[in-house]
């Protein structure tokens, strides 16, 4: 299999025309703007369209028409032109629709600045748009799962008939790593019964949300919470390290997940018995990888680029049952990993009593 | 017994569910009946707004989408883009396209999307209950314009397809009204020739349809009517606004 040395965001985008991506809509804004500009270069010669719009919410609707028909699409932005978004998204989530959006985070709110930060995650995974929905959403935290993830966004969208999200920052989008270039998995039978393409030869369909009936609105509602249970039941994933015999333990995704991984090699170097959790699946958040953990912890933090946002889940999974703290990085900061340990020995005082690993 | 007249293929059994009076359901049997004759109902996806308009999708028989307020013409865009030998367009009412929706409009226009573009403008936001429009007239009295639309502080009435038939990418614009059998002839020429546009792959068509609002008007349909000709004709100038020499030649 080939190995290429690409941005992450180019990465994004290669990943996405092997995924058998027809369509990009988006316009630029960065950190993510490679995404758009590889695309521009590499799809149209797959036989694909690369549209700039005028703006995120022309863009957001042109990849809503698009995915009406059946086609594989996708959009890139970063955090101000995902909220400019959600509008559509919402749209997309009522209709159902299977489609690919990365958010290619900044530090906000506001304008706010370019370096990497995940002060979006209530918004990727609590809604972010009006009404009751979720999305589907991935963090991936090294190149190759940028490459991996964006082509299994794609099957989880048609498997759910669901709007996916990748969550990545301009951390992961601007490093130039290594990737392996695998083959698009086996794709999922996919139900094409409802897309819009012309009533040739059979009744007419109208893809739509309006629902002026308060009976009918349940029923949507009813149908939706469906999905959303079983997506939580079936898709929950995570990675697990040295967890475990961990006492203490690290829960924290994207680019802060791959240094938490440091942070507990350097723990078991003091005996310190400090595993991690990185969410894999934002939503449906890995309750599952953290509740089975609670009776052996002493103590969990959460590592985040935010004020606090994943550490409301992470108490939710752990049902409150130990101590849970927060350390954070803001407005671009990245954490080292000594910070982070240092942080967890001031708070809970490890005794370092476990094996010593070299 | 022999039958005489039926209703178009371009539209279902469904019953209109408009306010007595109203025009837009005379435009849609125009526009249903323009799919008929071009044999184009099979290949056709329209794209439905927010308000009044929004319920077509229930009466024509070609395939439907559902966009936002405001943002029909962008969902047009994709599934144009994803399907270019279809046929797509889109039927908005004039606070959809020039109002909340105006930036979409305008690059669909400057893009050459080759979609046909249907406005509705009856001056005034209907769904709502009578709002100002962009299209409102000076002086005209809405819920929110109780006292009269203030050009000082609400501005003029916008000419929507005069700003679009400015615009490179768009070939056809026109701009007709639905007050007169007479005039319902000329619209429905200008309606088929801005799907002709489209089938030729030419660019962007917009056809604006001068529309009555009797209820939020506050009229009875013959009043509007009269009210139609009366005050909106000398604001909105009927005719072909726009056609490149390629259109012509349809």
């Amino acid at each position: 299999m080939e190995k290429v040395l690409l941005k992450g965001n180019e990465i994004i985008g290669e990943a996405a025309i092997r995924s058998g991506c027809k369509l990009f809509f988006g316009y630029p804004i960065t950190p993510s703007t490679e995404v758009i500009e590889y695309l521009s270069a590499n799809l149209p010669s797959q036989g694909g369209t690369v549209l700039q719009a005028e703006d995120e919410i022309g863009a957001i609707n042109m990849c809503y028409g698009a995915a009406c028909t059946g086609n594989r699409v996708l959009t890139a932005s970063s955090s101000p032109g995902i909220s400019l978004k959600q509008e559509g998204i919402s749209y997309a989530a009522a209709v159902e629709l299977p489609m690919v959006l990365v958010n290619v985070n900044r530090c906000g709110p506001g304008l706010g600045g370019l370096g990497p930060a995940q002060s979006d995650y209530f918004q990727s995974t609590k809604g972010g748009g009006h009404g009751d929905y979720r999305l589907i959403v991935l963090a991936p935290s090294k190149a190759q799962e940028l490459y991996d993830y964006t082509m299994e966004a794609f099957d989880l969208a048609d498997r759910y008939r669901n709007p996916v999200m990748v969550h990545t920052d301009g951390f992961l989008g601007q490093t130039m790593e290594p990737v392996v270039l695998k083959d698009r998995p086996e794709a999922p039978e996919v139900d094409q019964s409802w897309v819009v393409n012309g009533c040739k030869g059979r009744e007419k369909r109208i893809l739509a949300s309006y629902s002026l009936t308060n009976e009918v609105g349940e029923e949507n509602n009813l149908h939706w919470e469906k999905k959303y249970k079983e997506i939580e039941e079936k898709e929950q994933r995570w990675e697990s390290f040295h967890t475990e015999d961990a006492e203490y333990l690290l829960v924290s995704f994207g680019t802060t997940g791959r240094i938490c991984k440091s942070t507990v090699l350097n723990a078991r170097k003091k005996g310190i018995k400090l595993g991690l959790i990185r969410p894999i699946t934002l939503w449906p958040f890995p309750v599952k990888g953290i509740r089975p953990l609670v009776d052996q912890l002493k103590g969990i933090v959460t590592v985040e680029l935010n004020t606090g946002q994943m550490i409301e889940d992470v108490k939710l999974a752990a049902e409150c049952k130990v101590p849970i703290h927060l350390y954070r990085r803001q407005g671009g900061m990245l954490p080292t990993e000594d910070e982070i340990l240092a942080y967890l020995e001031d708070i809970f005082q490890p005794d370092g009593s476990g094996e010593v690993h070299e | 017994m022999k039958k005489v007249f039926e209703r178009t293929k371009g539209l279902s059994d469904a019953h209109f569910t408009f306010c007595p009076g109203c025009t837009h359901g005379t435009i849609m049997r125009l526009i249903a009946e323009v799919m008929e004759e071009l044999n184009i109902i099979e290949d056709t996806i329209g794209v439905s707004p927010v308000g009044c308009a929004g319920f077509c999708q229930d009466f024509f028989t070609c395939d439907f989408v559902g966009a936002a307020h405001g943002r029909a013409q962008a969902v047009a865009t994709g599934i144009k883009r994803s399907l270019p030998d279809k046929m797509v367009f889109t039927y908005q009412g004039d606070g959809d396209i020039a109002a909340i929706g105006t930036q979409h409009a305008i690059h669909s226009a400057a893009r050459g999307e080759r979609i046909t573009s249907i406005m509705v403008n009856n001056a005034i936001y209907g769904m709502t209950g009578g709002q100002m429009a962009p299209t409102t007239l000076e002086g005209m009295k809405t819920t929110t314009s109780p006292f009269g639309r203030d050009p000082v502080s609400a501005g003029m009435p916008m000419d929507f397809p005069k700003i679009i038939a400015n615009i490179p990418g768009a070939v056809y614009v026109a701009s007709v009204s639905v007050d007169s059998p007479k005039n319902i002839n000329k619209a429905k020429k200008a309606i088929k020739k801005a799907f002709q546009v489209q089938q030729a792959g030419l660019g962007f068509a917009l056809v604006s349809i001068l529309s009555t609002c009797p209820t939020n008007w506050g009229m009875s349909p013959v009043d509007s009517l009269d009210w139609l000709r009366e005050n909106m004709l000398p604001i909105y100038e009927l005719g072909v606004l726009k056609e490149i020499e390629e259109v012509k030649n349809l």
